[in-house]
């Protein structure tokens, strides 16, 4: 035994200790509770790994029967893969990083033990999403990282917009969720089964399906899960309203780990999805078309956190797309990298931001790199790693996703490539508005402490080297060997695109400043639609929120309920009080009405008989 | 004697004697009160572990004649079944004495002798194996609680009270009928002997007979349930209903009318609920929806946890119904869950109550910043109701959809679609009332939890992470009597093969024919 369940029970043990005793605890302490539990985690994570050695086969632990019922049987059971592997060191290690970046981010803030709890609670969920040998468990963990998404976004709970924001993350994951259990529903209907290990090698002695069937459908309620939790189209509308948590949270766990989730997903799903080659199609897609529209919405925005955000989502699109092409591998590869160089960005905004003591509007910062020099140089580091200029991180994973997208189908490597120059100018973009040009803020800059920069410095040289880390390699025994195109000119074109996008971005924002808002005139309603995120918002709220709370107020409960139904009983009341006041005419208690009852009554009698004997 | 007699007895006898302790001492009367129902908790704790051993089987059963003519007899039993309703019926009990402690200053020595006659009430329904016996303990509980909600409710309360009297009489009425129709054709009143009787064929009834006798019996239940149309009591009542009355008609009188349909309807008309099943499904599915979406526009807390009832309910009945193990195990499952986070809901309302005095959610707000505790507490209940995975609704409303996607998938699809809304209403209740800024009235006087208040919310919110973490410790016995209650009504082949579930390809019939052409052709061989 390994003792895997140490592994998400540090982080809950931390959890525990604060949300109980916080309040009672010095600063020292609860720091201590907090980064000491995930940092344990980690060293548990570097020594199971080390023990496990090779990982071939996945490593299995049972501990009990959770549910029971009928023929069904899950069970608390881990498992460790090469893959779970990957997620262990990147939910862990980039965890304890930010975890460490908290100290110095919130020191100034209240509740503090309150956000630590809530934080160790998510790496709990976090880790046991990952380590769930089967859907249900896994499915623990997912709605769990979900609850403290909703707790953490709302951290600020005084702030309307945070709570809210924190209502609509919850409610559009649990539609995605709504897709996801109809998926497990009819895997348990169709294989008995809810482990990984026994569904996938049934499905594994099927044969590949020929157009949409039952796997295809299975895959299809699985990935719309996958959409609520990764942010992609139709269900990416809370990712940008959750920035409205503190920094740290944005950088764990809206770009880190919790949105990575439906790609992991997904990707553990692979056996499924090769065995319905009509879904997968669908997450390509899917992805696609979410990595193109997140990065127009992202060339425009002026808050920094935003800009992230939609960037965020973009780049989960291409971990879809890699997903779609098959390429779960280089997925993977994407959500590693991405987890350095997007944790590094946030983390750098959230040190811009507390240098500005809050500000996050690029338009009131300008000529930071003086002020911050070390916050610039992480940041020009995350930069370049995210617009693909090699040899830095985003380099690699994100060619290995576009040559695998040529050899899938090379329209999507061309709308790749032009999504990869978006990208490049729309992170220069807010690079250049923050550090070059004049302060246009009325601040007083000042470098943020050590504990904040040093964890960025860890993160900054994870993003330029990233790369080398063979992850693809690593992951050949679960996925096997990737499709990938072998033409170096794609490559070439693919880094031209990105070099291009800086370039833009230069000229607009440091060689010719003004030039943005011209061309911005110049395109006008097609700027304002952009800029206004193409008002799907405003759409979801006029066609599906207003209808149904305006309709169950008016209709459901003032019609239907108070209307109809108790209109129908009370009416039913109404007319048995009638009968019964005609009735108790003849109960009054008076002698002599009586009386009267009783002549009228022996009046009717006498003429009943003399009506109906009168025939004889 | 029993143990099972003395769990009847000791309220009973709770009851008399505290209605000649003095009138003015209700310090006196509450302690015993509370006493007697912690004795009587305590008692039913010792039913698990006989009752396990043989869950399938009833443990504990007692026959003796009560009259002669007509065959009234004081049949009790208890199996896996009725178990954990008993033992939660003994558990709130006790806790909403702790509830009133303060809350009810007017006529107290009357209000705790009625919360025992209560006790005495829903535990008789749980165990009676005579129908007759069954009817006066379903009739001793609707008379404790028409009083607790028509002395001590609020300020509409004999408009709820006789709105709920009426309601549960009509349909009182009904199973009386059927019950005395069944006597008349067979001479007995014992369930397991009409059981034997039409098994075995020495009690035939006729298919229409048995459709009208089902009815009957099942309307009795569904407005107790509540099923939709039936509902609109329930708002009404709860609404006004004191806090101790709202938690028991919640958690433990709605359980009378589903354990009824599993304990009555399902094994005497099993082909009559089989006939009907389309139907009920679909106003428990429209019942799923309905609540949640009237649940979330209500300005009332009350009536919104009253309307949220409605949805869950929604779910028992659609477990049931699906004939599934998953369903019946999901729905018997979900009824203890409900009574657990929805009575939760309901001393916490009524925590809110005592220190603003009001129920309008726009009275509120920011109460986590004066009362953090209580903040917490109402937010890891909120997560339970909603189903949030490691705490008890969870595998329930699991274990319901799962069946309703195998006997039929659309069911799944809309049933899940409550999942959603659920999460609507109560995440905004809990915006609303605990976030943002506190108005001026609650940053006055408004404290946290205090220690009594700690008593009764701890054992709940314990109970819910046990229920959801380790569902075995339940679901053991549950199992192992819904075996047994499935196995009565799918006897018959035919009932069987549209019934049971399929596991593994070949693909269920219903879902196969939503999909692939190759599965569609192998549903149709069959």
């Amino acid at each position: 035994m390994h003792q895997l369940w140490l592994i998400p029970a540090l982080p809950l043990a931390g959890f525990l200790l604060l949300g109980i005793f916080g309040r009672r605890l010095s600063k020292p302490v609860i720091n201590a509770a907090a980064i000491g539990s995930v940092v344990l985690a980690f060293l548990w994570v570097v020594k199971t790994l080390y023990g496990l050695g090779a990982l071939d086969q996945p490593y299995v632990e049972r501990y009990f029967t959770w549910i029971a019922s009928g023929t069904l049987n899950v069970g608390f059971d881990f498992a460790v893969d090469r893959l779970t592997a990957v997620m262990l060191l990147i939910v862990t290690g980039v965890g304890a990083l930010i975890h460490i970046y908290a100290i110095g981010y919130m020191s100034h803030e209240g509740g503090y033990y309150r956000f630590f709890a809530y934080l160790n609670l998510f790496m709990f969920f976090m880790l046991t999403l990952v380590l769930a040998a089967n859907y249900l468990l896994l499915f623990v963990g997912w709605e769990g990282v979900g609850l403290c998404s909703y707790l953490l976004i709302g951290f600020y709970f005084l702030k309307r917009s945070a709570t809210e924001a924190g209502k609509k993350a919850f409610i559009v994951n649990r539609i995605g969720d709504f897709g996801f259990s109809l998926g497990m529903f009819l895997i348990v209907a169709q294989f008995g089964s809810l482990d990984f290990q026994t569904v996938f090698a049934k499905v594994a002695g099927l044969p590949v399906e020929k157009g949409p069937g039952m796997l295809a459908l299975i895959c299809i309620l699985l990935l719309f899960g996958a959409c609520g939790k990764s942010a992609q189209i139709p269900l990416y509308v809370w990712l940008p309203d959750a920035m409205e948590g503190p920094t740290p949270v944005s950088a764990l766990i809206h770009a880190a780990t919790m949105v990575t989730a439906g790609v992991y997903m997904v990707a553990r799903s692979a056996v499924l999805f090769n065995h319905a080659p009509a879904a997968l199609e669908v997450v390509a897609y899917v992805g696609l078309i979410t990595a193109v529209l997140a990065a127009t919405i992202g060339l425009t925005q002026y808050d920094i956190k935003k800009v992230f955000a939609y960037s965020t989502i973009s780049q989960l699109g291409y971990m879809f797309l890699a997903l779609g092409c098959g390429a779960y591998s280089a997925g993977v590869f994407h959500i590693m990298t991405h987890a350095f160089f997007k944790a590094l960005l946030f983390l750098g905004a959230g040190s811009v931001i507390h240098a500005l003591s809050g500000e996050q509007d690029l338009r009131l910062m300008g000529g930071l790199w003086k002020k911050i020099p070390v916050t610039f140089v992480v940041l020009f580091c995350a930069s370049v790693a995210i617009a693909g200029v090699p040899p830095f991180s985003g380099f690699h994973s994100k060619d290995a996703i576009l040559l695998a997208a040529y050899a899938h189908a090379p329209w999507m490597y061309w709308v790749g490539v032009v999504t990869a120059g978006l990208t490049a100018f729309y992170v220069f973009r807010a690079f250049f508005l923050c550090f070059f040009g004049g302060y246009r803020g009325d601040a007083h800059p000042h470098e943020s402490p050590w504990i904040i920069t040093a964890p960025l410095a860890v993160l900054a040289l994870l993003s330029l080297g990233g790369g080398y880390i063979d992850v693809p390699r690593f992951l050949t025994p679960v996925f096997g060997e990737p499709l990938a195109a072998q033409d170096e000119s794609l490559v070439y074109i693919s880094v031209g695109a990105a070099l291009a996008g800086i370039f833009v971005a230069w000229l607009f924002y440091v060689a010719r400043p003004g030039l943005a808002e011209s061309v911005a005139g110049a395109l006008g309603g097609l700027y304002r639609l952009v800029y206004n995120k193409y008002f799907v918002d405003e759409a979801y709220d006029a066609l599906i929120v207003n209808p149904i709370v305006d309709g169950s107020r008016v209709v459901l409960w003032r019609g239907v309920d108070a209307g109809l139904i108790d209109g129908a009983v009370d009416g039913a009341g109404t007319a048995s009080r009638f009968i019964g006041g005609v009735l108790r005419y003849m109960q009054s208690g008076f002698i002599r009405r009586y009386a009267a009852w009783v002549v009228a009554g022996s009046i009717l009698v006498i003429l009943a008989i003399r009506f109906a004997g009168g025939a004889r | 004697m029993t143990l099972l007699d003395l769990i009847l007895l000791v309220p009973a006898a709770g009851f008399l004697v505290a209605l000649f302790l003095p009138k003015d001492k209700p310090a006196l009367v509450r302690n015993f009160a509370l006493i007697v129902a912690l004795v009587t908790f305590a008692l039913s704790l010792l039913l698990i572990g006989p009752v396990n051993a043989v869950p399938g089987s009833m443990a504990f059963e007692q026959n003796t004649q009560w009259i002669a003519s007509p065959a009234i007899r004081y049949h009790v039993g208890v199996d896996g079944l009725s178990l954990w309703l008993v033992i939660l019926s003994t558990l709130l009990t006790p806790i909403c004495i702790l509830v009133s402690w303060n809350s009810i200053q007017q006529h107290a020595k009357e209000f705790y002798a009625f919360m025992l006659l209560l006790l005495v009430g829903v535990v008789g329904v749980f165990v009676a194996l005579d129908l007759f016996l069954f009817y006066v303990f379903w009739e001793v509980s609707l008379v404790p609680m028409y009083f607790l909600i028509g002395i001590w409710g609020h300020d509409r309360r004999i408009y709820a009270a006789v709105k709920f009297f009426l309601y549960t009489m009509a349909g009182s009425v009904l199973m009386l009928a059927a019950i005395i129709w069944l006597y008349n054709q067979s001479g007995t009143f014992d369930i397991p002997l009409l059981m034997n009787m039409l098994a075995t064929g020495h009690l035939a009834l006729g298919r229409n007979e048995a459709v009208w006798l089902f009815l009957a019996f099942f309307v009795a239940f569904a407005i107790k349930v509540p099923l939709f149309p039936l509902h609109t009591w329930l708002p009404d009542a709860h609404g006004e209903a004191p806090t101790a009355g709202s938690v028991m008609l919640a958690s433990v009188m709605l359980k009378l009318g589903t354990y009824g349909i599993v304990r009555i309807c399902l094994p005497l008309f099993p082909d009559a609920a089989i006939a009907a099943a389309p139907w009920i499904v679909i106003l428990a599915l429209i019942g799923i929806v309905y609540g949640a979406l009237v649940a979330m526009v209500q300005p009332n807390m009350k009536r919104l946890v009253a309307y949220s009832s409605v949805s869950h309910l929604g779910f028992v009945v659609l477990g049931i119904f699906t004939f599934t193990h998953f369903g019946l195990d999901g729905a018997v499952y979900q009824m203890l869950n409900h009574g657990v986070s929805t009575g939760a809901l309901f001393i916490l309302v009524g925590f809110l109550y005592e220190r603003r005095h009001s129920l309008e959610i726009s009275d509120y707000g920011g109460v986590a910043t004066v009362a953090p505790w209580l903040a917490t507490v109402f937010v890891v209940t909120t997560l339970a109701s909603i189903g949030l995975p490691l705490l008890g609704n969870f595998v329930g409303e699991f274990l319901v959809l799962q069946g309703a996607a195998v006997a039929n998938f659309p069911w799944a699809v809309f049933g899940a679609l409550g999942v959603i809304l659920s999460a609507v209403y109560m995440l905004w209740l809990v915006q609303r009332t605990f976030y943002g800024d506190t108005p001026e009235p609650l940053r006055r006087h408004f404290s946290d939890l205090s220690l009594r208040e700690w008593a009764i919310v701890l054992p709940l919110v314990a109970l819910m992470v046990w229920m959801g973490v380790y569902s075995q410790t339940f679901l053991h016995s549950v199992r192992a009597g819904n075996d047994r209650t499935l196995s009565l009504v799918l006897r018959d082949t035919t009932n069987a093969r549209h019934f049971t579930p399929r596991t593994g390809p070949p693909p269920a019939t219903l879902i196969g024919q939503l999909s692939s052409p190759a599965a569609k052709e192998s549903a149709d061989a069959r």
